[in-house]
């Protein structure tokens, strides 16, 4: 007698649990498959994780007068010979340890890249996706203002805006509106790109059946531009912030390091490096070494996952 | 009820072009009775599709309604504004797509969807709404709906798709559904399930269907009356018994002939000699 295929029983779904949908997930399995974006995720979440537990890690408190000694200015890192041993990183001129000192301005570095990535995706991702939808003049519109503001270096509109927002600013409060006024120079002057992005994904997505479909159920431009369209253009967006990420944080390192960035009140690495630079040539290598080193790994590791995450996502490359 | 649910009147759609207008339909007119089945056939390029845009006012520029009228449940709907025909879109005029496969968004649950199109034309809450979304994914034949209900679109089979497509289409009860080629995208064996449930369904629900097809197979099976189109016109409209014996358009006639039988054994399969104008 010759034996019958029993069906597989429709009844047993395939696991719906979160573990269950995690362990067949690509994305990481692809994430996992790479020793590269291992290390840099590993790196990434030490980093995300020192920087929000900053106020409970950090051996003392950088901002607090109370419990900084100016007579523990410039002492050298705890594993030299000569290096006190209450401070592993060292002092700064100011007499504040400095890995506290780092731990607090990754904060505030992290801080400031994910509001202005906020804001310059928020921005963008709007203007693009009604560009690529409305198309016409609409369209042709907005992406002139970004292509001529494509033609001005970022840092540049991010120096200007921020001269600008000082200039009109009270000088009193010049360093608690310091945060907000980073945000939006940086924000502003990364829109162009999810503005872009955005774009060139709608005009491809608003000609797919699914969209003509939510028209002929009779749903209005609103709804199927916001509930339709835009979960379909995240995917590509997602890459480019997380690649923008690493950029904002660099952006916000340069203007502070220039001087129009963070006051040393509210240090981030770049204001740090900014005042470690100024003993470099005195001896003092260890108050600009040590931001730079966690600057440079931040924006590394960021930018590793970035990649991964564009190469993961690009249909083309599997 | 008395008189044609939908009217269609010397219907013209132009496209503009740089030479001048480009007449994609002309003088088209046909009547749907409530509950009727009408098949429209012809071959590709023959506007049996812009027909059916052209019903439900998404006719994109550069095309446009150059003449004639339409009229839906003696109402005129050819030149409504946008926001009373979106109410007429998905409420009272379903609409089933070609491909089943693209014409669901793929990041959004199918209950989702279902909800969304209930609720933008009935006045219900969002369980009531998701209720009836799970009796549709039923009534279409999905089994366990309200497991199935919260799966994405690539959890689904095309035809299980063409399904919710179905379902989509209906579940605000509309009085016309107009099925463009429902079932070309589908395998001949499903295509027969597909649209056999089209047929049951609409008939129970008591709605017209304008459907949209090459496959005289179909048309023969399930519409009452057929409308057969050749460049841009109606070249023969009757009821299909009719004109499947009788042929009275030398096209009908060459359509007719050009169906391929088992019963006889042809050396070579009929054809249509020559194209359609170029318009």
């Amino acid at each position: 007698m010759s034996e019958i295929a029993t069906p597989p029983n429709s009844a047993s779904e395939p696991a719906r649990t979160l573990i269950g949908r995690l362990k067949d997930n690509d994305l990481l399995a692809s994430f996992l498959s790479s020793k590269v974006t291992v290390a840099a995720g590993i790196v990434t979440v030490i980093l995300f994780l020192a920087a929000l537990l900053a106020p409970w890690i950090a051996p003392t408190d950088p901002f607090n007068p109370a419990t900084n000694y100016l007579s523990d200015s410039f002492d050298p890192p705890s594993f030299i010979a000569s290096g006190d041993p209450r401070f592993l990183l060292g002092t700064d001129d100011q007499g504040r340890d400095m890995l506290s000192a780092i731990l607090y301005g990754l904060r505030v570095s992290l801080a400031i890249g994910f509001c202005s990535v906020a804001l310059g995706a928020l921005i963008g991702v709007s203007l693009g996706l009604v560009a690529g939808y409305a198309g016409g003049w609409t369209d042709s519109a907005i992406m002139r203002i970004a292509d001529v503001q494509l033609t001005f270096p970022a840092i540049l509109i991010a120096l200007l805006l921020d001269g600008v927002a000082h200039a009109l600013l009270n000088p009193a409060n010049r360093d608690e509106s310091a945060f907000a006024v980073l945000v939006l120079s940086i924000g502003l002057s990364f829109w162009v790109q999810y503005a872009r992005t955005a774009r060139a994904s709608t005009m491809v997505e608003k000609n797919r059946d699914y969209v003509l479909a939510a028209r002929l159920i009779g749903l209005s431009h609103a709804r199927i531009l916001f509930s339709h369209i835009l979960p379909n253009v995240m995917g590509p967006v997602m890459v480019i912030a997380t690649i923008n990420l690493a950029l904002a944080i660099i952006t916000e390192a340069t203007l502070s390091f220039l001087g129009v960035g963070l006051p040393p009140t509210q240090p981030s690495l770049g204001t740090l490096i900014r005042i470690g630079q100024n003993y470099l040539f005195s001896g003092e290598w260890w108050i600009v070494t040590f931001p730079s080193l966690t600057l440079a790994a931040l924006v590394l590791a960021v930018n590793l996952l970035g990649d991964w995450l564009r190469d993961a996502l690009n249909p083309r490359l599997k | 009820m008395t008189g044609p649910l939908l009217s269609v009147r010397d219907l013209r759609v132009e496209f503009a072009t740089r030479k001048g207008p480009l007449v994609a339909l002309d003088g088209v007119s046909f009547d749907i009775a409530p509950g009727e089945v009408l098949g429209v056939v012809g071959e590709s390029g023959a506007g049996k599709s812009l027909t059916g845009l052209a019903v439900i006012g998404l006719l994109d520029s550069p095309g446009r309604i150059a003449g004639g009228e339409i009229r839906f449940d003696g109402e005129r709907i050819d030149n409504l504004p946008q926001t009373r025909m979106r109410l007429i879109r998905g409420g009272r005029i379903g609409v089933i797509v070609q491909d089943p496969l693209t014409s669901l968004n793929p990041l959004m649950r199918i209950g989702d969807q279902l909800t969304e199109t209930i609720l933008a034309h009935k006045p219900l809450g969002r369980r009531q709404a998701r209720e009836q979304a799970i009796a549709w994914l039923g009534e279409v034949g999905i089994p366990s709906p309200e497991k199935r209900i919260d799966g994405y679109p690539h959890e689904f089979s095309g035809g299980m798709r063409q399904r919710v497509v179905i379902a989509l289409a209906l579940c605000a009860e509309p009085a016309l559904v107009i099925a463009d080629e429902p079932t070309t995208a589908l395998d001949v064996s499903v295509q027969a399930q597909i649209i056999s449930l089209l047929k049951n369904l609409t008939r129970r629900h008591g709605a017209a269907v304008m459907l949209i097809t090459h496959d005289m197979g179909v048309i023969a099976e399930t519409a009452d009356r057929v409308a057969v189109m050749y460049a841009g016109r109606i070249a023969e409209i009757g009821e299909v018994r009719e004109l499947v014996r009788n042929p009275l358009h030398p096209y009908t006639q060459g359509l007719m002939a050009a169906i391929p039988t088992l019963a006889v054994r042809a050396r070579r399969l009929m054809q249509i000699p020559g194209a359609m104008p170029r318009l």
